[in-house]
């Protein structure tokens, strides 16, 4: 592990970011608009405080996913990470790079969903900004450690894109978001109980309505941070020096 | 001085998707020198590099590089390596990219300028990778892997779609590398290239066909054209077998 190479990665995610002004402005500019979108499809301000901020949490987890597996299949594709395998440089230097650089870019989008919401959408919020935006970032890299996961499996772009919906949907329909957990079916239940999603949306809807950190949004976290820090061990070991 | 070779490779076997592809490669690499590698397309010419470099499963054998075994943690500043396909980051600049692989390598920050005017690309510093013609690319490509001045240079076709003059200056570089004690492998499937190596291995199917230096293979086989000796070795050994 090195401080430098890690910071140089993270310089490098950044800098092709910047390069892409398109993935820049969708990245940033896509969130906001499906939340001003949510808020005048409901039209109910007590529906639109409750949705909107679980939603404040998805963005990130799926953003991330998809731009954290694309990304990694290009390194692998294009030979760049063979290339830096043949180099003094650590896996978790990139990983890490990967994810301070993902956690900028999820700073900057959180910023703008969470301004146009708290003024003109007029979303009432009773947690604190803090947690708020902890949890957005805790969101991102989950989505960030998953989809590096997820490329390792992927031979293609077009597999690659696949893995949303394999990976996220299901966890989309089971997180509680469309309905609660404690009506479904009890193994449906217990499936959600294993999947992270749950819990993101879960530690979300914990802040909308608490004003103080509770013992249930710290224990979302706790287990958000376990979930994202074993995805990214996996994705670290899926990163091979040696191939066939 | 160190006299032992900057590269050993015995009895290399190579098994990719259930063929082997190389079939017990031996040869050793003198510091200091440029070999070359030459064969058709789909020989093994690539899959022996990348075991020179330590990226290559390898079935049985030994390569050992610099006196570890290749792939070993001490050599990855030591050796330098460019694939056929450049692996650059196509949405960076030049300088961008030379920028990150000096971090990585913890090379020293003057190299970039250096290597960026060694493969003549000063001109382009500022460009991205993904608006530089194919010849510029693999000379991105082969700028990074002379970054942090490694000992041993593995350089897959540096040379494909280059004009004849960037060719010399590219060859000239070599040479110069290689009087500085610089070991270069270089692998090319144009003929009029090999007469510029000091060793040759001629590789077809896997196999050494030959090895030797040019003016050995030429007097060996008796034509002063390396692309005529070549077939004539491989009709020698069509001939031995039958």
């Amino acid at each position: 592990m090195s401080l430098a190479v890690t910071l140089a990665t993270t310089r490098r995610v950044l800098a092709q970011l910047k390069h892409d002004r398109r993935t820049l402005a969708l990245l940033i500019g896509v969130p906001a608009l499906l939340m001003t979108l949510l808020r005048y499809v409901f039209d109910q301000p007590a529906l639109f405080d409750r949705i909107g901020p679980m939603l404040l949490g998805l963005f990130p987890f799926i953003v991330m996913f998809v731009v954290a597996s694309v990304a990694t299949l290009r390194e692998r594709t294009t030979g760049t990470l063979e290339r830096l395998m043949t180099m003094p440089l650590g896996k978790l230097d990139l990983l890490f790079g990967y994810a301070l650089a993902f956690g900028v870019l999820t700073l900057v989008q959180v910023g703008a969903v969470l301004l146009i919401s708290l003024t003109w959408l007029g979303l009432d919020l009773d947690g604190t900004l803090g947690s708020l935006v902890l949890v957005s970032l805790l969101d991102a890299l989950l989505g960030m450690a998953l989809g590096l996961f997820a490329s390792a499996f992927a031979r293609s772009e077009f597999q690659a894109v696949q893995f949303l919906p394999a990976f996220v949907l299901p966890q989309l329909l089971l997180c509680g978001l469309i309905i609660p957990r404690e009506s479904m079916a009890s193994w449906l239940e217990a499936v959600s109980d294993a999947l992270p999603l749950t819990y993101a949306v879960e530690g979300m809807r914990e802040i909308s309505v608490h004003p103080d950190v509770t013992g249930t949004l710290a224990l979302d976290i706790a287990v958000m941070t376990a979930f994202t820090l074993t995805a990214l061990l996996l994705g670290a070991a899926t990163l091979r020096r040696r191939t066939v | 001085m160190n006299f032992s070779p900057a590269v050993r490779v015995q009895a290399l076997r190579v098994v990719r998707g259930g063929r082997e592809v190389l079939h017990g490669v031996t040869f050793d690499v003198p510091r200091g020198s440029i070999l070359g590698l030459l064969g058709p397309s789909g020989c093994g010419k690539t899959t022996l590099m990348r075991a020179l470099v330590g990226v290559q499963i390898v079935k049985g054998g030994t390569v050992t590089v610099l006196g570890e075994p290749a792939g070993s943690p001490g050599l990855r500043r030591r050796v330098g390596y460019s694939t056929q396909t450049p692996a650059v980051y196509a949405d960076l600049t030049v300088a961008e990219n030379l920028r990150y692989f000096a971090s990585v390598l913890r090379a020293p920050r003057t190299d970039a300028a250096r290597v960026v005017d060694e493969v003549g690309l000063g001109k382009h510093r500022d460009q991205t990778a993904q608006t530089l013609s194919g010849g510029q690319l693999s000379r991105l490509s082969l700028a990074v892997a002379l970054l942090g001045s490694p000992d041993l240079l593995v350089l897959d076709e540096p040379t494909v779609g280059l004009d004849p003059v960037l060719r010399q200056e590219l060859w000239e570089l070599f040479r110069e590398l290689a009087d500085r004690g610089v070991t270069l492998v270089v692998s090319s499937h144009v003929m009029d290239e090999a007469g510029r190596t000091d060793r040759l291995l001629l590789m077809r199917e896997g196999r050494l066909l030959a090895d030797g230096t040019p003016d050995g293979l030429r007097a060996r086989t008796g034509t002063p054209d390396l692309e005529e000796a070549f077939l004539q070795l491989i009709t020698e050994k069509a001939g031995s077998l039958a």
